[in-house]
């Protein structure tokens, strides 16, 4: 366990050293501001508070942004440390594979944690602080802070998958970038057109639902957009997933496979591989 | 009785074979290194040293035959272990945006080593003043200073160096020894690797030569001289004069290589060399001085890489 806390900890420090916590920060705080300030202005008949309105605007941009900053952290991670050697030194110690992958995982969660909690968090404050809105619907801003971090999650895990999979870290941002168009827009594009596609509805919406689960994107989404009622109405798919029969606890349980599969995945693969 | 052995034997492998697709890197490699021992691998680039010791440290498997380290199998054991172990790698590699002593700080958490050993070691290998330095700023011999001081965090039982001073000046691969000396922790066993023979020579118990994966020999440096059958070259001053009568009488024990008017030089098998040597001594005071050459470990590798040679 001291191992797994020692390198979560390195990992932590690399990212502060690096820069990346800082400009991720920059990247989701502005961000989230500008979407804020413009969603708490008087918007007419919009009865929402301010901050669960802007959950909607705001998982809108997680869906593209966590993703992303989620595999340039870890693409790198595992097949940048057999190129650059210091794996080979590190595995001699007394460390087991799995917690070198658990270890970078958690220091890589920390890493988005911080992120999202200043940026995020820090835009919330601000915005309470300096217009009339006030705090009311901060439940649905946490929540979509926290199903924002199981996002990323999903896709540092997806990135580990690609970086002990690769040989050379070139490829690894390649195959990077195309998880992140297939599952971030090609995978919507793909049911929106099955949709237009679908003339006489014969797909039928559970099947059409169903297909929207497979994307842990989507599930992000539905998550949000239907957890909280004044949400839903403001993203207007109020009950969409309830009529379609999706609870909370078979969206949290798909994101956390989809956080858990790719990481055994990686661990399976790291521990046969010859170094 | 086999766990005496066990004690004793620090390292043990039994018929390694490692392969890579078609390539055989290690061939049915057998070697013991006994508990203190300072082993020595010697071979060419390529010939298998480093695939050897990885597969000693438990980074590849064997595709055939056993391999125990400090009685367990390095690939299964667990990582508690490797506490044990240290390990220099064959141009090692760092987090070059950290700090030297950030680098050691972190490996000394791994191993569970305390702060105030990692400043020592930092003052020992001489990278003090550069500690609070960016290990990019490092040139080739401090990085290789800063690969030692982690290798001996902790006094391992068992230190692993793979081409420790290769890429290193000769004042400073002399220096980078001296180290390892003033390191070396009573009792530690210690397996390097290199292909420079002549720096290697005095800090070596035994040589293991490698080959095209295999080992062709190994032993001590007098063993290996003997196993290759080299010769021993013997220099003699001789009274003036009296050159061509005393080269007559020793012609059927060894070969004659130069008579001048006060000198033979001849050589013989290291196996006859004490009858040589004898009959020399019956000379009386004919024979003025004697020098003898033992082969060198330059020659002894020449002999069994010519010999190697399909």
């Amino acid at each position: 366990m001291k191992a797994i806390g020692i390198l979560a900890v390195n990992e932590f420090l690399d990212g502060l050293r690096n820069r990346w916590v800082a400009a991720a920060i920059i990247l989701l705080g502005t961000t989230a501001l500008a979407l804020l300030l413009v969603g708490s202005a008087p918007t007419g008949t919009i009865r929402a508070g301010a901050l669960d309105v802007s959950v909607v605007s705001l998982t809108s941009l997680s869906v593209y942004l966590l993703p992303l900053i989620a595999l340039l952290l870890s693409f790198d991670a595992l097949v940048g440390e057999f190129e650059r050697g210091t794996m080979l030194l590190l595995l001699t110690y007394p460390v087991a594979r799995w917690q070198v992958v658990m270890g970078k995982f958690l220091g890589h969660m920390m890493i988005l944690l911080t992120a999202v909690a200043v940026g995020y968090g820090g835009a919330a404050v601000i915005t309470v602080l300096f217009t009339d809105n006030g705090v009311e619907g901060w439940q649905a801003y946490v929540t979509m802070m926290g199903s924002t971090l199981l996002l990323g999650a999903v896709f540092i895990g997806l990135g580990y998958l690609v970086s002990v999979l690769v040989r050379e870290r070139s490829t690894a941002a390649g195959a990077a970038v195309v998880l992140w168009l297939i599952f971030v827009v090609l995978y919507d594009l793909a049911l929106l057109g099955l949709l237009l596609a679908d003339h006489e509805q014969r797909m039928g919406q559970t099947l059409f639902s169903t297909l929207m689960l497979v994307s842990p994107a989507d599930t992000y989404r539905l998550l949000n957009l239907t957890a909280f009622d004044a949400v839903g109405q403001a993203a207007g798919i109020a009950g969409v997933a309830a009529r379609a029969g999706f609870g909370i606890p078979l969206l949290l349980g798909l994101m956390v496979t989809w956080i858990v599969l790719p990481l055994a995945a990686t661990m399976a693969v790291f521990h046969r591989r010859e170094l | 009785m086999a766990e005496e052995c066990e004690a004793d034997v620090a390292i043990e492998v039994n018929g390694a074979v490692k392969r890579y697709g078609n390539k055989t890197v290690v061939s049915d490699v057998d070697l013991s290194v006994r508990t203190g021992e300072h082993m020595v691998l010697i071979g060419h680039n390529g010939a298998g040293k480093t695939t050897l010791m990885k597969l000693m440290l438990g980074l590849t498997h064997p595709c055939a035959g056993q391999v125990r380290v400090l009685g367990s199998n390095p690939a299964s054991a667990a990582a508690e272990q490797r506490r044990e172990i240290g390990y220099l790698p064959e141009s090692v590699a760092f987090h070059s945006a950290m700090k030297g002593r950030e680098v050691l700080a972190f490996y000394a958490r791994l191993k569970g080593v305390s702060r105030s050993e990692c400043d020592s070691i930092l003052v020992q290998v001489g990278l003090e003043q550069a500690a609070d330095r960016r290990v990019s700023t490092y040139s080739k011999g401090m990085r290789q200073r800063l690969g030692l001081a982690q290798a001996v965090l902790g006094k391992p039982r068992l230190l692993f160096l793979d081409e420790p001073t290769s890429g290193l000046d000769p004042s400073l691969r002399r220096q980078f020894y001296d180290l390892i000396d003033t390191l070396s922790l009573s009792g530690t066993t210690s397996l390097t690797s290199s292909h420079s023979l002549n720096e290697v020579e005095a800090r070596a118990d035994r040589i293991a030569i490698m080959r095209g994966g295999s080992i062709l020999a190994c032993g001590t440096l007098a063993e290996l001289s003997r196993l290759a059958g080299l010769p021993v070259v013997v220099r003699l001053r001789v009274v003036a004069g009296q050159t061509a009568d005393v080269a007559g009488q020793l012609a059927h024990m060894g070969e004659i290589h130069r008579v001048n008017d006060h000198g033979i030089n001849l050589s013989c098998l290291g196996a006859s060399k004490m009858v040589l040597f004898r009959h020399i001594a019956s000379l009386g005071d004919v024979i003025e001085d004697m020098d003898v050459v033992p082969p060198r470990l330059d020659e002894i590798y020449n002999h069994y890489m010519e010999q190697a040679q399909p």
